[in-house]
């Protein structure tokens, strides 16, 4: 069960139309280490973790990526909105309008459709937790490299946050598994 | 522009929310820290008084029983949180 809370985990106010941005931000909405393909990642290898401890990790730090989710996804519709055909065009979204008008959907920057194929879900908890903390460091270089793309503070201010809680669940994947291969490594398991 | 009293409650709520997230999952890894449930329990109460608060003023942060509605049925009320 999952409930839905009526606000943005951290603050998105966007001033300043921004088309070429918004275009280049869709990677963390739904590119290969985009927060779309984060959340799924983790909701699904939850089922098959070993400990009460990596079940509770990967359902929590999942659950914040659908916040993260919900973040990208208001920047982008705050970075597009009320522009003219013409602009989306200009900024390089012209096939994007064609398909999906001022909607949100799940591409990458350069328009390729999310696919399950970005992520794995292997049963064995030690690839499962390396994946995760390669997940992590893939998406932390992702939005260092949107913040150089951009000089606009709005949109900088929501990336640093997101930015770093991939280091800090880059540090909690690293805990937790350190106490995976201790738990499996445990005589009482064997 | 400065926030009205409306933001500013919602910042605070931001802020306490983004606290309690942040001690779950250090507490996922670390769930005999002392010191961090002590934190973690205090930080809910106080998330929790605000909530009320708000909810109270100007309407459901949460739906599905985890929170009351005045009539009419508020959870439909705009802003949504992207806009």
């Amino acid at each position: 069960m999952w409930i839905y809370e009526k606000k943005l985990q951290y603050p998105v106010n966007i001033k300043n139309k921004d088309v070429r941005m918004a275009k280049v931000m869709m990677t963390q909405y739904g590119g290969p280490d985009g927060e779309l393909s984060a959340a799924l990642r983790y909701l699904t290898q939850r089922y098959t973790m070993p400990t009460g401890k990596s079940k509770a990790l990967l359902t929590d730090i999942g659950t914040e990526e659908l916040a993260h989710v919900e973040m990208i996804a208001t920047m982008i519709y705050q970075l597009t909105r009320n522009a003219t055909p013409e602009e989306l065009e200009a900024g390089g979204l012209g096939g994007f309008y064609a398909q999906h008008d001022h909607a949100l959907y799940w591409n990458d920057a350069n328009g390729v459709p999310w696919t399950a194929s970005y992520v794995q879900s292997q049963g064995d908890p030690i690839a499962d937790l390396h994946e995760d903390l390669a997940a992590e460091q893939k998406a932390r270089a992702t939005y260092e490299r949107l913040i150089t793309l951009t000089d606009d503070p709005d949109v900088i201010d929501p990336l640093r946050f997101l930015r770093q809680r991939e280091v800090i669940h880059f540090q909690r994947f690293g805990e937790a598994l350190n106490d995976v291969q201790f738990h499996l490594s445990s005589p009482k398991y064997h | 522009m400065p926030m009205d009293e409306r933001q500013q409650l919602m910042r605070q709520i931001q802020q306490l929310s983004f606290a309690t997230v942040d001690l779950n999952l250090y507490l996922d890894t670390h769930p005999m820290c002392q010191q961090a449930l002590f934190e973690y329990n205090r930080f809910t109460q106080e998330l929790l008084r605000l909530r009320r608060m708000y909810e109270m003023k100007y309407g459901p942060i949460t739906n599905f029983g985890y929170a009351p509605s005045q009539y009419p049925w508020q959870w439909v009320s705009e802003p949504w949180p992207w806009e």
